[in-house]
């Protein structure tokens, strides 16, 4: 499917918050209540606006976390000298007015209608926009099958860890810097030796989404090339230090 | 105006002719691309101009050859972040258009991992466009865009796209990449082009 169908001027809209998740102690998502929203595909961002009362503005960029069928959710996570982030965290609650535009972006994006197995590799809070691709997957039913590889930090830092185990694909997770006791996943960074364990083979020509910071995206993406897969097969999406 | 309960904001919102609206100042330098970063050998890289009855094409030792400047220039990405007085290494666009004879309109440029972006000639020539091999006083990193990219800080960064490999002219705009996935045709900072309709 070429492009979004958005053909007008993506015009800011008023969001009021209808509830708040506290996903993990960085980490918070926003059930927004938008009305004029006109939906989204699974893997899309939008912008939000934030004007504070003497007129002054901020803008940033989330990924929307909620499946298309399923009203609309961003996940945030705060970044210590972040302008925005901080305050959509630590600040916001219910009933809370900001603005949001979108949906943006057309490229990484998964709509389900593809038979081929799809791999999801996740750095940190870079689970968010593959969130909403396992959601929409769940919510529609489709049986393509599709594979979760998740690195955060520690097990208190895994979002969205609960329903994780209960969207029906298959969930490997890393933590690199800290393990509950007994843990028996891995504890190494994504690395090619890694992924030769656990990606989907090659010969399966599966589509990969991936998210996270730069040093991983590229990590991930170099080390499913070295076993074979096509750079075109790969989606990637990176977040810099923006707050 | 919808004010947000609570919000201040930080401002750091820098000399205002220099940062356009909706954008905010950064010292990092992130990094954004659709694919995995390609990793071209230079002897296998060449930059070449086509659309023209006599295509061009230099080797990375041609290319290298050819007169370069320093550059030094602010850059706006459209995700918001602005990077004051980055300095380049590169050449010319007009140098490399002198190669040959053309009455286009505009050009797509062509990349390594099969980005594209499309832009009118006017934005790429008299002084305003570079082909960039060095940033910083090295050469351009990988995940920046080496071994060369493009250079166009007058418009949003996805502009300047990384490990260019070549322009085709055209006497029509044609939607690239980023302007067929959603974001503007032109993209101008100062205008806030960032999304189709914009």
């Amino acid at each position: 499917m070429a492009g979004t169908a958005v053909l007008g001027r993506l015009t800011w809209l008023s969001a009021s918050v209808a509830g708040t998740v506290v996903e993990t102690p960085r980490v918070k998502t926003l059930e927004l209540d938008v009305p004029g929203w006109a939906g989204h595909r699974a893997g899309q961002h939008l912008d939000v606006r934030l004007t504070a009362e003497d007129g002054y503005q901020a803008q940033r960029s989330y990924s929307i976390a909620s499946a298309p069928g399923d009203g609309l959710a961003v996940t945030v996570e705060r970044l210590e000298d972040g302008e925005v982030s901080p305050y959509l965290v630590d600040e916001v609650r219910e009933g809370d007015q900001l603005e949001v535009r979108g949906p943006i972006g057309g490229y990484f994006v998964w709509d389900g209608d593809e038979p081929a197995p799809v791999l999801l590799v996740a750095g940190g809070s870079g689970v968010v926009p593959l969130m909403a691709m396992a959601r929409h997957r769940a919510q529609v039913g489709a049986t393509t099958p599709m594979r979760l590889i998740y690195s955060s930090r520690s097990w208190e830092d895994v979002i969205y860890r609960d329903e994780l185990e209960t969207l029906g694909l298959e969930v490997v997770q890393t933590l690199t810097r800290e393990q509950p006791p007994g843990w028996s996943g891995y504890s190494r960074r994504i690395d090619s030796e890694l992924l030769s364990e656990v990606a989907w083979p090659a010969s399966d020509s599966p589509r990969v989404y991936i998210c996270g910071s730069t040093r991983f995206v590229d990590a991930a993406a170099d080390g499913l090339i070295e076993l074979g897969y096509d750079p075109a097969w790969i989606r990637t999406e990176r977040f810099g230090a923006t707050g | 105006m919808i004010v947000s309960r609570g919000f201040r904001g930080r401002r750091r919102e820098g000399p205002p002719d220099r940062v356009p609206p909706g954008q905010y100042l950064t010292d990092d330098f992130p990094v954004l691309s659709a694919g995995p970063t390609p990793h071209t050998p230079l002897e296998e890289w060449t930059f070449s101009i086509h659309g023209v009855e006599e295509p061009v094409s230099w080797s990375w030792d041609e290319f290298r050859a050819l007169p370069s400047e320093p550059v030094t220039v602010d850059i706006h990405c459209v995700t918001r972040w602005s990077k004051l007085d980055t300095v380049w290494e590169g050449v010319s666009v007009d140098t490399l258009l002198e190669a040959v004879e053309h009455d286009a309109a505009y050009a797509l440029a062509f990349c390594d991992g099969g980005y594209t972006t499309n832009l009118p000639l006017e934005d790429l020539t008299d002084g305003k466009a570079w082909v960039a091999f060095g940033y910083d006083g090295e050469p351009l990193d990988p995940e920046h865009g080496g071994p060369a990219r493009l250079l166009v800080p007058h418009l949003y960064f996805w502009k300047s796209a990384k490990w260019v490999r070549g322009l085709t002219l055209r006497d029509e705009d044609e939607p690239g990449f980023w302007e067929s996935n959603g974001y503007h045709l032109r993209g101008d900072p100062w205008l806030e082009q960032r999304y189709w309709g914009d």
